[in-house]
C-alpha cells in the first residue's frame, strides 16, 4: 500500500518521511585547530565553537530540507592539538565523511588537500583568507568559502574611494600576515585610485594584551605614534595579529577615521547584518548557540549549506557528484547577501559581497555602485580571471 | 429640441461615465520601515490616509467582504485587522512568530500564515480569532497561494528552496517541488493548469503543473545592460483570463510582462526602485506596484502596458491590496 502511494506521487518528492529508515546519510566533517586566536577587545574574543556553530545551524537547515528529500546530514568535529598531524587527521576523517569543512592555517590546509587528493573527499576552506591558496597554491579538491585578503582589501578600498577618502596613512604590524594584508591594501589602493601618503610599521615588542593600567599608557602611545603624518583622510591599519589597531580609533594625533583591522572593518559577515532576510538566520543562530554569529560561523554555515544545496539538486550524497555540481555552471547558493553566490571556475573561490562594519552596525556593502565588471560586479573584489596564477590540478 | 435633448442625454452619459466609480477603488499599501499603511484613492491616485500599524508591516490583504484589511506585522508576531470604514486598527489575530505573507481561503474564513522564524504555516480561524494549528514546512516559509478549487495550499520556503503542496482538508504536505534559490511568491492560474513560483536569488519563475506536481518550465529574464544578479523576481500578478502575467523583478526596477501561453517575456516596464509586490484594480484596468527603495507606488495601465503614474507613499513600501471602497 505504501509502495502504491509512493508510486502515485513518484513524480514529485516523497511527501512524508515514510522512507526515513533508508534515508541517504550525508556526513560532513569539521576540521580545525584547538584553541582560539587572541583579540585585543574582550568583546571580540571568539567562542570555543566559533565556526563549527555555524556549520551546526546549516546542518539543522539542511535536515529540515532533507526530511522532504529523504536525506540526513550529520556533523563530525575534529580539533587538532598543537603537535597533532593534520594529514593523518584529515585522512581518518575522510574515511567517514566525504566532505570536510576546514578552518586551518594555509600550510595545514595544503597538507590536508594533498593527502585527500586521491581519496575523493572534498575540502571546503572556511577559515584561511590567504590569496596564495587560490593562486599559485590552488588545489582542485579545495573550494574556498572564506573571502581572500585581497577581496576584503578591495571591498574596503572601493568604499573609501567612493567616500572620497583617497589619501591613506597605512600602518602595518610586524608579523607576516600583517604584511600580507598590507600587500593587499597597497594593491587595492593602486587598483581603485587611492594614494598611500605614508607607511608606518608598528613593531610588536611583545607584552600582554590585557593589563590593569593599560589605557593610560595607550593614550600616550597612540597619539605620539601617529603624529607628524603628511595630510591624510583615513588611517588604514593592517594588524591581523591583534597587536595595536583597535587602540587607534579616537587616539590618532589628527582627528581622522580608522579603517582596516579596526574602525571600519571589511568582513564576510556580522551579527548586525539584518538585510535580505538575514534576520531570520541571525535569530535561528542565537536560539541554537546563545551567542552572536561571527564571520567564521557564517563561512562554515555557507560551506555546509553549499553541500546541502548540491545534494538536494543532485538528489545524491556522493562526493564526486556533489563536487561536480558545485564546480559546474548550475551551482549557486543564497546566503543572505542580496544576490546569488557562485564559484569562480578558475580557482574555486566563492564570489560574495563584503560587509563593511563598525563593530555595531553594517555601514555599507561592497562592491560599491559604479565599480563595473563585464561578467559579475563581484569580480571587482579580489584577483580576477586575467590575473590568476591558479592552475587547478 | 430633440437635438438638444439628445445632446443633453449623451452629455449626461458622459458626465455619468466620468463620475461613475469605474476606477474608484481603494488601495492599501504596507510600508515596512514606516510602520504605517498608506491608503490610496485610485480615482485620482491620491493618498487619502496614513494609518499607524504595528512593527514591520508586510503581507496585506482585504477580507472577502471588503470591510477589513489584514496586515502582517512581523516584529510584533501578529496580524492586525484594519476596519476600512474607520481606517484604523481595530483588532489583532494570533499568528506564529514573524508572520510575513498569508493566504485567505475562498470563503474568507480561514487564514494561512507563513511564519518565517519557526518553519511553520499557522492556520487561523478568522471569525473565532483562534489558532487552529500549525504545519511544519521548510526553512523560512514565505510565499502562500491557494488553488482555485481550494484543495491545495502552496507554501514556498526560502532556504529549503521548495514549493510545499499542502492538502487543505488534511493539513498534510502531499508533495514538495524543488525550485530555484529563495522562492518568494506563488500564484495559480485561474484554471488551475499552472502554478508559478518566483525565485528571487535564482532569478527565475518555475512553472509547476499542479496535477503532476513537477516543474514543467522555467521562465528566465534578460535585460540588456543589467547583470543577471540584479534580476530578482518576487511578486507575480496574472490577469483573470490567464493570458498575461506581470512579474516584479526587484532591484532590476522593472516589471516583466509575460505571455502565459508561450511563457515568453514580451515587454519590460520601468517602475520604481526594488519593486516587490503588485495588485490589480478589480476591473483589471490598472496594476499597482510597490517600489521598496524609491518609497513609491507605480501605476501601470494594463491594456496599454505603460506606467502612467507614480505615487509617493511611506518608507519601504512592501505589500498592496485593492478593493471596492
Amino acid at each position: 500500500m505504501i509502495r502504491w502511494v509512493v508510486a502515485a506521487i513518484g513524480l514529485s518528492i516523497a511527501a512524508t518521511p515514510v522512507l526515513a529508515a533508508d534515508a541517504t546519510e550525508i556526513g560532513i566533517g569539521y576540521l580545525g585547530r584547538a584553541g582560539v586566536k587572541p583579540k585585543l577587545s574582550l568583546v571580540e574574543l571568539p567562542a570555543e565553537n566559533d565556526g563549527v556553530a555555524g556549520a551546526r545551524l546549516a546542518i539543522e537547515d539542511n535536515n529540515t530540507t532533507g526530511k522532504f528529500l529523504n536525506q540526513r546530514f550529520t556533523l563530525e568535529e575534529v580539533r587538532l592539538k598543537d603537535n597533532e598531524d593534520v594529514a593523518k587527521a584529515a585522512a581518518t576523517l575522510a574515511e567517514r565523511t566525504g566532505f570536510i569543512i576546514a578552518d586551518l592555517p594555509a600550510d595545514d590546509l595544503l597538507k590536508a588537500a594533498d593527502t585527500l587528493r586521491d581519496r575523493g573527499a572534498l575540502l571546503l576552506n572556511a577559515g584561511a583568507i590567504d590569496d596564495r591558496l587560490r593562486e599559485q597554491d590552488c588545489r582542485a579538491n579545495v573550494i574556498h568559502v572564506a573571502p581572500t585578503r585581497s577581496m576584503l582589501a578591495d571591498a574596503l578600498a572601493q568604499y573609501l574611494v567612493w567616500k572620497q577618502w583617497k589619501r591613506w596613512l597605512l600602518v602595518v604590524g610586524s608579523h607576516d600576515q600583517d604584511k600580507l594584508y598590507a600587500d593587499a591594501l597597497r594593491r587595492a589602493a593602486t587598483r581603485f585610485g587611492a594614494k598611500i601618503v605614508q607607511e608606518r610599521t608598528f613593531e610588536d615588542t611583545g607584552g600582554a594584551r590585557r593589563t590593569d593600567s593599560g589605557v593610560t599608557l595607550i593614550q600616550r602611545q597612540m597619539p605620539t605614534f601617529t603624529q607628524q603624518a603628511p595630510a591624510y583622510d583615513v588611517l588604514v591599519a593592517a594588524d591581523e595579529s591583534e597587536v595595536f589597531a583597535s587602540y587607534l580609533p579616537y587616539r590618532t594625533w589628527d582627528p581622522r577615521p580608522v579603517a582596516g583591522s579596526a574602525g571600519l572593518v571589511p568582513t564576510s559577515w556580522h551579527a548586525a547584518q539584518d538585510q535580505w532576510g538575514a534576520i531570520q538566520m541571525q535569530n535561528r543562530f542565537v536560539k541554537l548557540n546563545s551567542r552572536h554569529m561571527t564571520a567564521l560561523d557564517m563561512q562554515a554555515w555557507t560551506a555546509a549549506r553549499m553541500i546541502g544545496e548540491a545534494t538536494s539538486r543532485t538528489r545524491s550524497g556522493d562526493p564526486k557528484a556533489v563536487s561536480d555540481f558545485l564546480k559546474g555552471p548550475d551551482f549557486s547558493v543564497a546566503a543572505f547577501k542580496g544576490r546569488r553566490l557562485t564559484l569562480r571556475d578558475w580557482n574555486l573561490q566563492l564570489r560574495q559581497p563584503i560587509l563593511l562594519v563598525d563593530g555595531r552596525m553594517v555601514v555599507s556593502v561592497s562592491p560599491q555602485e559604479g565599480f563595473l565588471h563585464q561578467v559579475s560586479e563581484l569580480d571587482t573584489l579580489g584577483a580576477d580571471r586575467p590575473e590568476t596564477k591558479c592552475k587547478l590540478r | 429640441m430633440r437635438m438638444w435633448r439628445h445632446c443633453l442625454i449623451s452629455g449626461m452619459a458622459l458626465w455619468l461615465a466620468a463620475a461613475s466609480p469605474a476606477s474608484a477603488f481603494i488601495a492599501y499599501v504596507s510600508n515596512e520601515k514606516s510602520n504605517t499603511v498608506t491608503v490610496i484613492d485610485t480615482n485620482n491616485w491620491s493618498v487619502i490616509k496614513t494609518i499607524k500599524v504595528g512593527q514591520r508591516p508586510r503581507g496585506i490583504e482585504f477580507t472577502r467582504d471588503g470591510k477589513f484589511v489584514f496586515v502582517a506585522v512581523g516584529d510584533d508576531d501578529s496580524i492586525q485587522v484594519i476596519d476600512v470604514a474607520k481606517q484604523e486598527v481595530v483588532d489583532t489575530l494570533p499568528s506564529g512568530p514573524d508572520p510575513e505573507l498569508f493566504a485567505l481561503d475562498a470563503e474568507g474564513k480561514i487564514l494561512y500564515v507563513a511564519n518565517e522564524n519557526d518553519n511553520t504555516v499557522t492556520i487561523i480561524d478568522v471569525e473565532k480569532r483562534a489558532r487552529l494549528g500549525d504545519i511544519q514546512v521548510g526553512v523560512e516559509p514565505e510565499g502562500m497561494a491557494i488553488s482555485p478549487d481550494g484543495k491545495i495550499l502552496i507554501n514556498t520556503s526560502e532556504t529549503t528552496n521548495m514549493a510545499h503542496f499542502i492538502d487543505t482538508a488534511t493539513r498534510q504536505i502531499v508533495a514538495n517541488v524543488l525550485v530555484d534559490a529563495r522562492p518568494r511568491y506563488a500564484e495559480f492560474k485561474r484554471d488551475n493548469s499552472e502554478v508559478w513560483v518566483s525565485s528571487e536569488i535564482g532569478g527565475t519563475i518555475s512553472v509547476i503543473d499542479p496535477a503532476k506536481r513537477e516543474v514543467t518550465k522555467k521562465i528566465t529574464f534578460e535585460i540588456p545592460g543589467l547583470r543577471s544578479e540584479a534580476i530578482q523576481p518576487v511578486g507575480i500578478a496574472m490577469t483573470k483570463d490567464g493570458k498575461t502575467a506581470f512579474v516584479a523583478l526587484g532591484p532590476a526596477n522593472r516589471v516583466a510582462v509575460v505571455d502565459t501561453a508561450s511563457h515568453k517575456v514580451t515587454k519590460y516596464l520601468l517602475v520604481g526602485q526594488r519593486v516587490w509586490h503588485m495588485a490589480f484594480t478589480p476591473d483589471e484596468k490598472y496594476l499597482m506596484t510597490t517600489n521598496g527603495v524609491s518609497n513609491d507606488v507605480s501605476v501601470i495601465d494594463v491594456a496599454a502596458q505603460k506606467v502612467i503614474k507614480t505615487i509617493q507613499v511611506g518608507e519601504l513600501p512592501w505589500g498592496i491590496t485593492i478593493a471596492q471602497p
